[in-house]
């Protein structure tokens, strides 16, 4: 039986199970108002490695290992191991797929990789293509910084627009049979270039993709945005999630209460000069595995929807006169 | 340019507007003030170091080339510390516009890439900033100097 919704989504029939969740996060996230939420909160951005890149590795790998630990799952239950991240040739990944011994999908949205490998995780599930996967993403604000824009220790004045890339890493299992959430549906996102040029501003970059995706995804699967609990975007920072409820309410759906961004969740925007936000595929991994989810197994939310953006571009394209594409995908996570 | 898809009611031309809208104006007031004081601040202290040469014994002219220096390396000290892009977010051009700002620069190159070796690391990338300024700076002097050589 299909289990395709509408143009964009896949209704799932029976929904996987997230079974097990496990995230580890940076200094400056664990002092934020999230901090409690992580499994582990490393006060070294070096983490003892050689370098910050070595760092991200080896904080991708303890998240890995955890989500595993939660609920005795061993390494050779896990059928496929779904990874993307940040870097040039996600090498952050790559490595730690080398490191675990499992065949392996490499996957890059930036920092849409979260809802990215959560949706090809369900579907290889619900498809009967495995029993457990294992899906991961992380980023690490130096390597960012120093691939995307400048040398970690220069110093230049932050932009309101700014935002500033998490240091974290996020894992979770997909299974067939296992505990809830559930994931109930995905939408998978067109990417989308209106044009932004501004590195410092992937909020305006990523919002027309968050709100295309959204509006596919209430289409799809007839649902109006009130069918949720939370509905969370995942790095659009105060500027990017400012434009997307003026592009959603210019198509008649109001989010009001019920919308956040992980961008704006995971720091104190008063006491941590972030400017308009975090950012980066970490971002929406901590917060939606680390925060939400135990809101959600406490049962304080029954409906999330996990919409993560990327934006697709490189300093090379950049540099060369080109706009930044966006992309976002949607994931129903129910009790 | 690409389409808009056809489930956003708004066209690109339009985006383009609510976005430039919705960009934040940067604080050029208090970005001018901070910058006037702390650039001012640095001019200060480079002239005390001057005047401690001068006091040392050097001409003023010749004062003026180890106090260049010594403003250098204390911007890359403080570079090395962790501590200049901290003093930077608040200066803005108060630091990056005197010398501070090009030591900066080659300095936080240096401490990135040195981890990808001394030559390959340090050596080739240390300029990938400072380099703008390098030739631009020695295009500049040879105009000016066939200028001056020529009137």
């Amino acid at each position: 039986m299909s289990q395709k919704a509408g143009r964009q989504s896949v209704l799932f029939d029976p929904p996987p199970y997230l079974t097990s969740a496990a995230t580890v996060v940076g200094p400056m996230e664990g002092r934020g108002p999230l901090g409690d939420d992580f499994d582990l909160v490393y006060r070294d951005l070096y983490i003892n490695q050689k370098s910050f890149e070595a760092a991200e590795r080896k904080m991708l790998q303890e998240a890995c290992s955890l989500a595993l630990e939660k609920r005795n799952i061993k390494l050779n239950d896990i059928d496929y191991f779904l990874a993307g991240d940040l870097l040039n040739q996600i090498t952050v990944s790559g490595y730690s797929a080398a490191e675990l011994g499992l065949p392996f999908f490499g996957l890059y949205g930036a920092c849409s990789t979260l809802t990215l490998a959560l949706s090809w995780g369900a579907m290889l599930v619900a498809g009967g293509f495995a029993q457990n996967v294992l899906a991961a993403t992380s980023s690490h604000n130096c390597c960012a910084e120093r691939q995307f824009r400048y040398p970690t220790e220069y110093g230049f004045q932050r932009p309101r627009q700014a935002q500033w890339t998490v240091t974290g890493a996020a894992a979770a299992v997909i299974s067939a049979a296992g505990e809830s959430p559930r994931i109930a549906a995905v939408t998978t996102g067109k990417v989308i270039d209106l044009g932004e040029k501004d590195a410092l501003n992937l909020g305006a970059a990523m919002a027309p993709a968050a709100a295309s995706t959204l509006i596919r995804h209430f289409l799809d699967l007839q649902r109006a945005p009130d069918y949720y609990d939370l509905i969370v975007t995942g790095d659009l920072g105060q500027i990017g999630s400012g434009i997307l409820r003026k592009l959603l309410a210019r198509s008649g759906y109001f989010m009001e209460e019920n919308y956040n961004d992980c961008g704006l969740m995971i720091y104190n925007p008063e006491l941590q000069q972030v400017e308009a936000g975090g950012s980066g595929c970490a971002c929406s991994g901590v917060v939606v595995l680390g925060h939400l989810y135990r809101r959600m197994k406490a049962g304080e939310l029954n409906r999330v929807l996990v919409v993560s953006t990327g934006a697709l571009h490189s300093p090379t394209t950049l540099g060369q006169g080109d706009s930044i594409p966006g992309v976002a995908h949607a994931v129903a996570l129910e009790i | 340019m690409p389409a808009v898809p056809e489930e956003l009611n708004i066209g690109y031309e339009e985006y383009r507007e609510l976005a430039e809208r919705e960009k934040p104006a940067p604080p050029l007031v208090r970005n001018a003030l901070t910058a006037f004081i702390s650039g001012g601040a640095i001019c200060v202290l480079g002239q005390a170091i001057q005047n401690g040469f001068i006091a040392l014994g050097l001409n003023p002219e010749d004062a003026a080339n180890p106090t260049v220096a010594a403003v250098i390396l204390l911007a890359s000290l403080l570079t090395g510390l962790g501590l200049f892009d901290r003093l930077a977010r608040f200066a803005g051009a108060g630091l990056a516009v005197p010398v501070t700002g090009f030591a900066n620069s080659v300095t936080s190159a240096a401490l990135e890439f040195k981890k990808e070796g001394l030559v390959l690391g340090i050596g080739s990338r240390m300029f990938s900033l400072a380099g703008t300024v390098i030739l631009f700076g020695v295009i500049t002097a040879f105009v000016v100097g066939l200028i001056s050589a020529i009137f």
